[in-house]
Order: C-alpha cells, then structure tokens, then sequence
C-alpha cells in the first residue's frame, strides 16, 4: 500500500542547526497494515508521516502510495489518498466554523471544489449519524461553532473527518499526546473502531509503548532517521515494554532516555 | 440644522459607496485574516480607471466593469507575490499599492481628472427616473437609492459565494490553512482567489466614489484601509448582536455608514479636512478600546442601555408586553 524507498530528508542544511532528520529510510506497508511508530525525540517519526502527507519535499528517495508515485506532488494533491490527524486539537479543524461545515470540508477532501452549496441538506443526515457514533453528543450541535469544543471532541472530530471519505491510508501524529488519559482512551478507542470498520491502512505515531504494543498489528521502532526494530503478528502480541526498551539498546547502542516513554 | 440633515444625508450616500470597499477589506482582514495593504492603491485605480474610461467616451456603466477588473487584476498581483514568491502578505501589498501610484498617474496621464458635463452613472439614473417617472431626485437621493441596490446586491452575491464549496475553502483558510491543505485543497488558489474579489470590490467602490465626488484623483484612496479598519470595527461593536454571516457583512456597512456621519458632523463643528485623519485614528482607537472599557461597571450598563436600543430599532429584541 505505502512504500518509502531510501527516503532522506535534512533540514537547515549548511548551517548550525542541520538535522539529519530521515536516513535511508525504507518501510513497506501492507493494505489493512495498522502500525504504530515508537522511537525517542528526534527519531524522526512526525517527520516521516509529515513527508508521506508532502508538507515538505523529501532530498531523495521514492514515496509511493496505493501503486502511486507522489514523492513529488504537492500535500494538497496527495489529501485526495491520505486521512491526517494531528497532535495539536487545533490543527485538524476550522474553529470558526460549525461542525457540520467542517465535516462537509472533509467529506470534499481530494474533489474539485466548485460553486455548488458548500453543504447539501441531504449530506446533514449523513454528518448526524457519523456524529452519534463518537457517542459525545455533536449530534445535536451541528450548527455550533468547532472553537467551543473542548480538545478532545475536536480530537474526535478530526478524526471522524479524516474517515469521512475513506483514505488509502490514514496518519495519526501523536493525536492523543494533548488529551488527558481518558480522554486519550476514548480517542484511542474510536481509532480502533474506525480503522477497523473501515479495514483502513494506517500508521500511528506514539508516545505510549503500552498502546503501541496494544493496538494495531504491528509495531516499528525508529532511532536517527531510520526503522531499527520492525514487528508484527504474534510476536508483537507478546511483547513487554521492557522487551521494546532492550530492544533499543541493542539496537541503537544508547540508553532509552526518555522520561514519556519510561513513565508511560 | 437643516445643514446638518443635509450633511446626514449626504454622509449616508457617502457611507453606502464606501461601504462596498469596506466589504472588500472585511473579506481580506477577517474571513482571510490577511492584512492586505492593496485597498489604497486598488481604491485610487478605480477611480482613476472609471474617471479615465469616461472621459474617453466609455459607457459609465462599461466604465465601472473595467474598474472592478483593474481591482481584480491587482489582487492578483498581490497574490501572486505572496503566493508564488512567498513575500509576506503585507509587503506584498505594499508593493502593489506603491506601484498603483505611478501607474494610477499614467492611466490619468495628471494627478486629478475632472468628469465635468460628463455623464455618470448618476447622471444616467437620475435621468431615467426623470423619463419614467417625471421625479427630479436630488443627486444625494440618487446616490442613495444606487448606493443601496449596488450594496444589497454585493452582500446577497458574497453570502452566496462563501456558502459554496470554494467559498467554504476560502473561509477556512482564514480559520486554519494546515487544515484546508489536509482536505485536499490548494490554500494559494484560495488566498489568490479571496484577494481578487476584495480588491475587484474596492475598485468598484472607487469608480462609483469617483463619479460621485465628479473627479479621480491619484490620492483618493490615501487611508482608505485605515477607513474600512475603522468601520469594520465600529460595525462589529455596535451590531454584536448580528451573528450570522449576512448580519456581519450588514454591520460592516452600517459601520460605513456611521463612520461617515461622525465625520460629517465633526466637520459641521468646525473641523477641517485636514483633521480628518486624526479622526480616523481616534476612532478607531476607541471602538478598539470599548472591549476593554466594557469591563468596567458603568460602560457595562451604558452598552447595555445602547444594545437594547440598538435592537429596538432592528427588531431584534421581543416586546416583554407581548410576551405576557
């Protein structure tokens, strides 16, 4: 479904702050493939999904998607393929607009957008019952501005918006790091939901090695621009934070320091 | 008194053609959130489009098409820099307005074109409803009933455009751009796009102030954004209370419109011209102010008395005998 084929990518390149932040990165991703991405700050995870979504061009290397070559089009074209969920709550939505208008922003992602009625009656039953499946009552707030909805709605929100039309491939950037823990649960629930109603491909940045171990089929470790420690199936299943933790050692021949990932 | 009515009448036609170029910053300075610098060169090329375009022999009418294209061509400029070059937004369009000076002159050939014994379009009306009707409208009054038909048209035909899918798109990108790309639109067509239509609107409201004043002149859209700031401003503080889309773009003419009328008076007392744009500054500086001062416990109940006015007048608020 997704093939990333030596991929670098280093930013500021020639001055003081130059950061390698993709090496050679190669990574194969089957349809239905639910991966989760661990790896300390800087490994260059965000990095890597924000390079799949074309917010910045890639130095060299090949990413194609669903038998695609897109590594050189624009983020607006390869929205068409890809759901997005973002770690900051503010980022997924328009505040100033209501829900059912966002959610209608998203039901057009990847068409032309012309000067039809930017939402269709007909559409607002279908935004409704979308809407009573996040079980948080948005249902009966259609018309209510996104800015009055606390982060984790917008979390949800989001990502409802990102499944709305269903996307070859959906990317979760740490969408839950902003929530708090129950919160984040019900997020993480509603991602399992989606995802697997939908049999979506997917790929989730995290932070919590007990959710990377937990959800999805499998698991990729990465560590200074590259996949280190790539799992899945059984294996995965039986795996124990303290296992992915030696794992990183061995690996990457440093001490996983990194208060988030050890207090999770 | 009755030089004050009259100057309250001529304000009020004056507010309703600036009213347009208001509309035109509003689209740009709150559903972009794009501080665009291009009014003032925009506004001036109307005018002196219009001006010039009549003065050759144009069909008054034909005259203002022209201007409101010249106004669309620069916001194009303006987002083509900004876009293309990624030169920040307000230098952008203080490179575009910078340019319009000169090429304002050109297109005039001087610094101020008269349209003396030259036929506007208020002349044309004025006419016809004299041919049709055997009325002889004072030119305010003409000015006034063109006024408003020319601002009720733009408003209904802008709640149209941002209810559409583009105009949708266009309104999200003021509210979070990342998102508008993730969606799979391209945010510079939509920028680009947004600039086009306010600027296209300030060129029409400079031709129609043009022919109204009865001359173009290369300096008339001097402050014109700091003008439509201050409306913008006074609109949304008086009329909070309108909370749709259609209500906003109401207000902001209102604004317009009010913004006129302290100016006439201020002149009325004794002010000259000259001191007009202190005026400007002031005011805007107060109506920005008022949030702040509305925390404290007498503007509270003085913007409580105003508010209740306020929607007396527009009907906004039911009559508690009705009620009982």
């Amino acid at each position: 479904m997704l093939e990333l084929r030596n991929v670098y990518k280093t930013f500021n390149i020639g001055t003081i702050n130059e950061k390698k932040a993709l090496q050679d990165l190669n990574l194969h991703l089957n349809p239905k493939d639910f991966v989760t991405v661990i790896g300390g700050n800087g490994a260059g995870k965000s990095t890597m999904l924000n390079m799949i979504a074309g917010v910045y061009p890639i130095d060299s290397g090949m990413i194609i998607l669903d038998g695609q070559d897109i590594t050189n089009k624009p983020e607006y074209k390869r929205a068409a393929m890809l759901g997005r969920v973002f770690q900051d709550p503010m980022r997924g939505t328009a505040a100033g607009m209501e829900i059912q208008e966002n959610l209608a922003m998203a039901y057009r992602r990847g068409k032309r957008r012309g000067l039809s009625w930017g939402i269709k009656s007909e559409e607002k039953e279908q935004y409704r019952e979308a809407l009573k499946m996040l079980d948080l009552g948005l249902e009966d707030r259609m018309t209510s501005k996104v800015g009055l909805l606390s982060g984790g709605q917008r979390q949800a929100l989001t990502l409802l918006m990102a499944s709305l039309q269903k996307p070859k491939l959906l990317l979760l950037d740490e969408h839950t790091a902003a929530l708090d823990p129950k919160t984040a649960k019900k997020v993480l629930d509603l991602t399992e939901h989606i995802v697997e109603t939908q049999e979506l491909t997917a790929l989730m940045v995290t932070h919590n090695m007990k959710d990377a171990i937990h959800i999805g089929n499998r698991l990729i470790m990465m560590y200074d621009g590259h996949v280190i420690y790539d799992v899945s199936g059984e294996e995965k299943k039986n795996l124990k934070v303290d296992d992915l933790l030696q794992k990183f050692v061995t690996a990457s021949g440093e001490e996983f320091a990194n208060d988030r990932m050890m207090l999770a | 008194m009755e030089g004050i009515l009259l100057a309250t009448q001529g304000a009020i036609a004056q507010g309703i053609l600036w009213g347009v170029m208001v509309l035109g910053v509003y689209i740009t300075f709150r559903v972009l959130d794009f501080p665009d610098m291009t009014v003032d060169g925009s506004f001036a090329l109307g005018g002196a489009v219009c001006a010039t375009m009549i003065t050759k022999g144009m069909n008054p009418f034909l005259a203002v098409l022209v201007a409101i294209l010249t106004g669309v061509l620069a916001g194009y400029v303006t987002g083509f820099l900004h876009t293309v070059f990624q030169i920040p937004g307000i230098l952008a369009g203080i490179l575009t307005q910078i340019s319009l000076y000169s090429i304002n002159l050109r297109i005039m050939g001087r610094s101020n074109l008269p349209l003396l014994k030259m036929d506007t379009v208020f002349d044309m009306v004025q006419h016809a409803v004299y041919n049709l009707t055997g009325l002889e409208l004072a030119s305010v009054h003409v000015a006034l009933l063109i006024g408003t038909i020319m601002a009720i048209l733009v408003i209904c035909l802008l709640y149209w455009f941002f209810g559409t899918e583009i105009g949708c798109a266009i309104r999200a990108t003021g509210n979070n751009e990342y998102m508008v790309r993730a969606l799979g639109q391209n945010t510079n067509v939509t920028k680009v796009m947004a600039l086009m239509l306010s600027n296209g609107l300030i060129g029409m409201s400079g031709a129609m102030v043009a022919m109204y004043q009865g001359f173009g002149d290369v300096s008339m859209g001097t402050g014109a954004i700091v003008i439509g700031l201050a409306s913008i401003v006074i609109g949304e503080v008086l009329f909070k209370s309108f909370k749709s889309f259609f209500g906003k773009f109401m207000s902001v003419v209102f604004g317009a419109i009010i913004y006129r009328i302290i100016v006439a008076y201020v002149l009325q007392l004794g002010l000259t011209a000259s001191d007009l744009k202190l005026l400007t500054a002031i005011v805007v500086a107060i109506a920005l102010a008022v949030p702040v001062l509305a925390k404290y416990t007498f503007f509270k109940k003085l913007s409580r008395t105003l508010h209740y006015v306020f929607a007396r007048l527009f009907g906004k608020v039911k009559r508690q005998e009705g009620e009982q």
